[in-house]
């Protein structure tokens, strides 16, 4: 630790540091644009310019490291004061070179309320100006569907060009010209490509790029902020919806550094519109093949008397990729009380069982424990397109270096430099056999990591795939003593949960891929299932949000509440119990889910024991504690693991393949959105054409 | 005025042979085993002792920024860079050496490299120079030949030497900017700390030096420290070329003790001030970025010729490109041209550089047609004191320094130009304009 004097307080704080962070652990505010904790240091904008006593001119405080400040003569700490008349000076300098060339046009600005460059100048500024020239005029330019660029208002700071180049990975922004006519562009003008560009918006300081499926929407005044959690992939990031209204206007990422840092998709961020487009907002009933409006007690009536007709054996219920821990626990609940055991989470067959233990299906190592890792072997999976923003963890591992990756499956663009050992289970089993040369790479790492995607579990030998890569893992030091390395990446945001309390075939049960072969079961429920295919014959009862296949599949609609529209428990690919919250309402006559299988159920004679949600809850916690920990991961047992390893079973020879093949039609909403729509249509293109 | 003996740059006007043998006439590669056997501290130490200040313009002491470098090499090597991307407007001092007699700067870098630990040294070439940087190859390729320079050569110190050809860009001269080119990214001046000895190229301990610095070297090395601080004041030592272009007789380059009053080079060297010295209007006295001194006996008259004379006149003696004009001289335009130079030349990386410069020099074209007010000089100093140690580099202060200059010196003139453009404008004029 370091001492520092700041306007006359003595901190003491890691050498390290730089003055910024040290005044302001000492309480002094120091402006700035063009520092980002989590980006390289620019220095450029020069706005956090302080007096370091001693030295002769104003220094950058966010470049500058407590380190590199000398003693006093007589060994004191080093002085630095921020509330100088030179240090007051040099703001309003920099705050006036600034506003030169900066438009007037603040009332017609989207980041109008929450624009750094406005807030500064009302703290740091002159109120009058002092240019008589023209100010600069640059050209708009396109990157993109998402982002929406006014060149004009851009101060230079080169924030977007170093998250593209260091976040992303995909160095597709840049400065073109010198001096005054330097500009911020594709190049070419080309969209960029990245799944996290959104971020550069939040990242603007100004109004330079702002978000154009938001352009001109509202202002940050009106909108009522409701922290929540994501759905669109496993990783659970934290999100903030703001609303107005009834209406969700947009969605924004927070601050989870155990999670998504405070990055987010583009799927999570502009699946807004998704909200709103296909959204069912009554029961339909089908009759003569045709859906029709109906009443909730008819649709009620229609389903209570085709269930009195049918064998529980008979009965089954699929869970979907974005149901709530408390609604699979209330549909599970209902269906063992109809003595039902046909119940499954798992659309896409994957080879997960809870009964092998929790560390079998959960991240082990963590997301943020990416960071300690020191290899990492990714098998049967793509993180970039399966959860983009946990991608761009490992790629910030990768940039600290000395971080060797290899990939068993695709070989796909991943914003980071691997080794490709191979495409399927044989590379697998060469690897646990130890005949490979990485496998010599993981035995001599610290902590290293296999991340098991569904590309290697959800096939029809998934069990022996995850016995394999759980075999690899036990022979080679992935799982030991204080760091089990074993992590098992999903792609539905429901999984984890659903496999926590059980959500699986009960005895004499039959699995989801069973449950959907010709003529296997009378009844269905589909909370949500989208991903499946029912064939004729079945009664489906769909629970969901959207006019998807499921619904189109459907013989009873009940409308639900999306993830936005309800308060609910998700667990992320950790094993990291979350709860989002209610920041709108569902639309028409639809309800939250678990209020839906509760009313049905009092119509079928087996009334759920819970009036409404807390009671839920207490019930859910009752039964499985763990989950009741909100935001903190009870670890898996590392024994799992090796028990797993021990399953054996005989492996294909097809290669691993990524679920997701379109990062942003995963699911019912992203498939209702036109944004995602755009952005797929670009991306589609741009494989066609990267493949000519 | 300096004696034919004491030239180090015998061969500054391309007269006799520029290569090896032309080169090993007029002394060079003599004794250099000797010289690079005494040791690094001895070579540091004699450099110290001669008093050779940089030649790029800071004048910061060569020997002390030498010694910077950490004591021992560790595992990362340490790198010579040398600065030839001589773009200072007024300047043309290195491209002579490198044109008519590279071998003392090849030669010095073999010093220079022997004093750091350095093994390899790269020189960085500005685009504009193609003859200067094929003469310097080919001075490169004859000491490899002779064995002077490369792995196993006579020296027993394995040293290698590299042309790097740059761009044309002027903020390469900058020694951050340069070493960001030099690693092939954009010329864009790096944050400091850490300074280039601690990590400079690819990270590694590097200095940078002038072409000059380095090529006078080997000859302090032969003649000894004292012989060379025997030359010029206490401070400022030794020999200097002197770049005189302008309104003179005779433009020349010209190599001069350090200290010789302003006068006696121009008179000596160069036929005089056009119209003789009453004519001076005024000087530059080492670059365009250095402020301007005006001539009449509390300027020019008694202006002596090195780092401490022209500070005690506020401005400093930079690269020693002397830029003289008369009084045929419309000063506010040709500062305005200067405020146009550096608004190109700025990078754009910080603030108050990229939107200053435009600034500084649309008030400046404006003043030289008289379409000002006379508050505007007020508030253009304001901005130019603005623009001065808020940068990154040293770019904003010498684009800053040259109207600094001309408003402390030329205010009356620039009062005038606007009274005469508003006292001529009719009922329309001044409005008319200001308006468009």
């Amino acid at each position: 630790m370091a001492k520092i004097i700041v306007d006359g307080i003595e901190v003491d704080v890691p050498p390290e540091y730089t003055l910024l962070q040290a005044a302001e652990a000492a309480g002094s505010e120091i402006p700035r644009f063009c520092y980002h904790e989590r980006l390289s240091i620019a220095g450029n904008c020069r706005m956090c310019l302080v007096e370091l006593v001693g030295a002769p001119k104003p220094i950058a405080s966010c470049a500058w490291g407590v380190r590199d400040c000398r003693p006093g003569p007589n060994g004191e700490p080093p002085q630095v004061r921020t509330k100088t008349p030179m240090v007051r000076k040099a703001r309003e300098g920099v705050m006036e070179f600034l506003l030169i060339n900066h438009p007037l046009d603040c009332p017609i600005c989207d980041q109008g309320g929450e624009c750094d460059l406005q807030d500064q100048a009302m703290a740091y500024g002159v109120d009058s100006s002092r240019y008589a020239e023209n100010k600069r005029a640059v050209e708009d330019k396109y990157i993109g569907p998402l982002v929406k660029t006014i060149m004009n208002r851009c101060i230079h700071c080169t924030r977007c060009i170093r998250f593209s180049a260091e976040v992303a990975g995909v160095p597709e922004l840049g400065a073109t010209g010198r001096g005054e006519d330097m500009e911020i562009t594709t190049y070419l003008e080309q969209a960029m490509s990245s799944e996290l560009q959104g971020n550069v918006v939040d990242l603007c300081p100004v109004g330079a790029l702002t978000s154009k499926p938001y352009a001109f929407a509202a202002r940050p005044w009106e909108l009522t902020k409701t922290e929540s959690i994501d759905v669109m992939d496993a990783l659970g990031s934290a999100i903030r919806v703001d609303t107005r209204g009834r209406e969700v206007m947009r969605i924004l990422p927070r601050v989870n550094d155990d999670v998504n840092e405070e990055w987010i998709s583009d799927k999570t961020r502009h699946v807004v519109d998704g909200l709103r487009t296909q959204r069912l907002d009554q029961p339909y009933i089908r009759q003569n093949g045709r859906l029709l409006p109906a009443s909730w007690a008819a649709a009620f009536e229609a389903i209570s008397a085709k269930i009195k007709a049918t064998r529980p054996e008979r009965i089954g219920a699929v869970a979907g990729d974005l149901a709530a821990v408390e609604e699979m626990f209330a549909l599970k609940d209902l269906m063992t009380r109809l003595g039902a055991a046909s119940l499954d989470c798992r659309q896409d067959g994957a080879a997960l069982d809870p009964k092998n233990g929790r560390a079998s299906y959960i991240f082990n190592p963590t997301v943020a424990g990416i960071e300690q890792a020191d290899a990492l072997l990714i098998v049967g999976s793509n993180p970039r397109r399966e959860a983009a923003v946990l991608n761009a963890r490992i790629r910030k591992r990768w940039r600290m270096g000395k971080f060797p990756i290899a990939v068993i499956g695709e070989n796909a663009d991943l914003t980071y430099a691997y080794d490709y050992l191979g495409a399927g289970s044989d590379t697998l089993a060469e690897l646990a056999a130890g005949r490979h040369g990485f496998a010599e790479t993981l035995k001599n790492a610290e902590r290293p990591m296999i991340l098991i995607g569904m590309g290697a579990l959800a096939r029809p030998d998934g069990a022996a795939v995850a016995a394999l890569a759980a075999k690899a893992a036990a022979e080679l030091g992935v799982v030991k003593d204080g760091w089990n390395g074993y992590a098992v990446l999903h792609t539905a945001a429901s999984r984890v949960g659903a496999l926590d309390i059980g959500f699986v075939p009960g005895a004499g049960g039959k699995s989801a891929a069973d449950m959907t072969k010709a003529g296997a079961s009378d009844v269905l429920f589909l909370l949500g299932a989208d991903e499946i295919d029912v064939p004729p014959g079945a009664f489906v009862i769909y629970i969901g949000t959207h006019g998807d296949q499921g619904a189109h599949r459907a013989d009873v609609i009940l409308p639900g509440a999306t993830y936005t529209e309800k308060s609910g428990l998700y667990v992320n690919t950790e094993g990291r119990p979350q709860i989002g919250s209610r920041a709108n309402f569902p639309p028409g006559e639809a309800r939250e889910d678990w209020a839906i299988l509760r009313a049905l159920s009092d119509v079928l004679g087996h009334k759920l024991p819970y009036d409404s949600l807390a009671q839920l809850r207490q019930a859910l916690f009752m039964a499985h504690p763990h989950l009741q920990r909100i935001g903190e991961i009870a670890p898996g047992d590392a024994a799992d693991v090796r028990k797993l390893a021990g399953q054996g079973g005989a492996s294909e020879k097809a290669p691993f393949r990524s679920p997701v093949e379109d990062f942003y039609f995963t699911n019912p909403i992203a498939r209702a959105s036109a944004v995602m729509a755009e952005c797929s249509t670009l991306a589609e293109g741009r494989s066609l054409s990267a493949a000519e | 005025m300096l004696d034919d003996k004491d030239r180090i740059f015998k061969n500054l006007y391309g007269q006799g042979d520029f290569g090896l043998e032309g080169a090993r006439s007029r002394g060079s590669w003599d004794g250099t085993k000797a010289i690079l056997e005494k040791g690094r501290d001895a070579i540091v130490a004699e450099v110290k002792a001669s008093g050779l200040r940089g030649r790029g313009g800071a004048g910061f002491p060569t020997g002390v920024k030498w010694s910077f470098m950490p004591k021992a090499v560790g595992d990362r090597p340490h790198y010579l860079v040398v600065n030839a991307d001589e773009s200072e407007p007024g300047t043309c001092k290195d491209r002579e050496i490198m044109r008519n007699d590279p071998h003392l700067l090849v030669e010095g870098c073999l010093i220079a490299g022997r004093a750091m630990d350095c093994r390899a040294g790269y020189i960085y070439v500005r685009g504009e120079f193609i003859r200067e940087r094929e003469r310097l190859q080919a001075a490169i390729d004859q000491a490899y030949d002779a064995k002077l320079l490369g792995k196993d050569n006579v020296h027993g110190y394995d040293f290698d030497l590299y042309v790097h050809h740059g761009a044309g860009a002027y903020i390469c001269g900058e020694e951050m900017a340069l070493l960001e080119s030099l690693e092939g990214k954009k010329g864009m001046p790096r944050l400091k700390p850490p300074f280039p000895a601690n990590m400079g190229l690819y990270g590694c301990p590097t200095t940078v030096n002038n072409v000059e610095s380095i090529a006078v070297v080997p000859d302090i090395m032969r003649r000894g420290a004292a012989w060379f601080a025997g030359i010029g004041r206490t401070n400022n030592t030794g020999t200097k070329l002197f770049c005189i272009s302008g309104h003179v007789e005779k433009p020349c380059t010209v190599e001069e003790a350090m200290g010789i009053p302003l006068r006696e080079l121009i008179d000596t060297h160069c036929g005089g001030v056009r119209g003789g010295w009453d004519n001076l209007l005024a000087v530059i006295p080492g670059g365009s970025s250095m402020p301007v001194i005006p001539a009449g006996s509390s300027g020019c008259d008694d202006l002596l010729m090195d780092f401490d004379g022209c500070a005690k006149h506020k401005s400093a003696l930079g690269t020693a490109a002397v830029i003289v004009m008369d009084k045929s001289t419309d000063i506010i335009r040709a500062f305005a041209r200067i405020a146009y130079f550096y608004k190109h030349e700025s990078c754009g990386q910080c603030t108050p550089c990229r939107e200053g410069m435009g600034w500084m020099w649309r008030v400046l074209t404006r003043m030289a047609d008289g379409r000002a007010e006379k508050r505007e000089i007020d508030m253009l100093f304001d901005v130019t004191k603005q623009i001065e140690g808020h940068t990154i580099c040293a770019f904003g202060d010498g684009a800053a320094w040259p109207v600094q200059g001309l408003i402390r010196h030329f205010r009356p003139e620039i009062e005038r130009r606007i009274d005469e453009y508003t006292r001529n404008s009719d009922a329309h004029g001044a409005i008319r304009v200001a308006a468009e």
